[in-house]
């Protein structure tokens, strides 16, 4: 979960690290856009081989339920 | 008076058949009177659109045709070609700062380096008949920006750039060589990168209220094969439904 959390943080330019917590709801960031949901789609088909389509990501509200969607499909 | 828009005793090769534009196409072609040849990787469903044509005569190659090998089965057994729709392409949506060598691959590969190289092999093995028709679907995204888009929108601008040039090359023999620009249009590759509510929502934004469907496309396509359009060449033809910059999402 962390190296993953560090991973996720990556795709963000503006945001505070300390921000990414397995909690923190990320669609609500201010730095949100569909760009940055992008970036994540293509971080975790990448790093961890997983196809996650946009509205499974649209669906996860935190940073662990992307971690545990992405777990469940590996 | 005899319709100009007729495909009758025309043998026309479409890549990408399978599904999508490419189907579309063919399916148009078969009705208009064309000798339909399909090429695409799916045998399954190169069959389910062999199965949708209309009249006889119609044959299927199965080809990968970012393949040397499987391209050079494919121009073997081909006859000589009337008219040939290069469907084929994948869709991609990455940022600029996450492009990897992979990614610029896996777009340019199908987009770009395959249909330029089957065109060249096809020239070789003579397979392309005078005052034949070439037709490209490229995409309004080579001039449309839209963020994430930039490797199919540098693809299609390539494809585009390509045709123009090889249809100067072409014209001494009366071979014409124009591409198709859509706009959105409901395939599998517009549900690449975003939901299917985010699509309903920007469809409405077209003037004409909806995306295109292969079918649309596809009467543009018979124009262009057609002897109708017997004077246009290194063309390049934009249909929208009115929405001239793909619509940011």
């Amino acid at each position: 979960m962390e190296e993953f959390i560090k991973n996720f943080a990556n795709q963000w330019d503006e945001t505070e690290p300390e921000v990414f917590t397995p909690e923190c709801a990320f669609h609500e960031l201010e730095e949100w856009s569909s760009l940055t949901g992008l970036a994540i789609l293509n971080m975790v088909a990448k790093k961890y081989g997983v196809k996650i389509a946009p509205m499974e990501l649209k669906n996860c509200v935190t940073i662990a339920d992307l971690y545990n969607l992405i777990q469940s499909k590996q | 008076m005899d319709n100009p828009f007729t495909l009758a005793g025309k043998t026309i090769l479409v890549t990408g058949a399978s599904s999508g534009i490419g189907r579309g196409i063919a399916v148009a072609c078969a009705g208009m009177g064309a000798k339909v040849i399909l090429t695409a990787r799916n045998e399954i469903r190169l069959q389910e659109t062999l199965f949708l044509l209309e009249g006889d005569g119609h044959s299927y190659i199965c080809a990968d045709l970012t393949k040397a090998e499987d391209r050079q089965h494919l121009v073997e057994q081909l006859p000589l070609l009337d008219g040939l729709v290069q469907c084929a392409g994948v869709m991609s949506r990455v940022p600029c700062k996450a492009i990897g060598a992979e990614d610029i691959q896996q777009v340019f590969q199908p987009n770009v380096e395959a249909p330029m190289l089957l065109q060249a092999e096809l020239l070789q093995e003579k397979k392309i008949a005078k005052s034949a028709s070439i037709v490209y679907i490229a995409s309004i995204a080579a001039r449309s920006a839209v963020a994430g888009n930039a490797l199919y929108s540098a693809s299609k601008a390539a494809l585009i750039s390509y045709a123009k040039c090889l249809s100067l090359e072409l014209a001494p023999r009366m071979i014409r060589v124009n591409c198709i620009c859509p706009a959105m249009v409901w395939t599998d590759l517009a549900l690449v990168g975003a939901t299917q509510e985010e699509l309903d929502a920007d469809q409405a934004k077209y003037p004409l209220k909806r995306y295109g469907r292969p079918e649309d496309i596809a009467n543009l396509a018979i124009y262009l094969l057609s002897n109708a359009s017997a004077w246009m060449t290194g063309s390049c033809v934009e249909i929208t439904g009115g929405g001239n910059e793909l619509i940011h999402r």
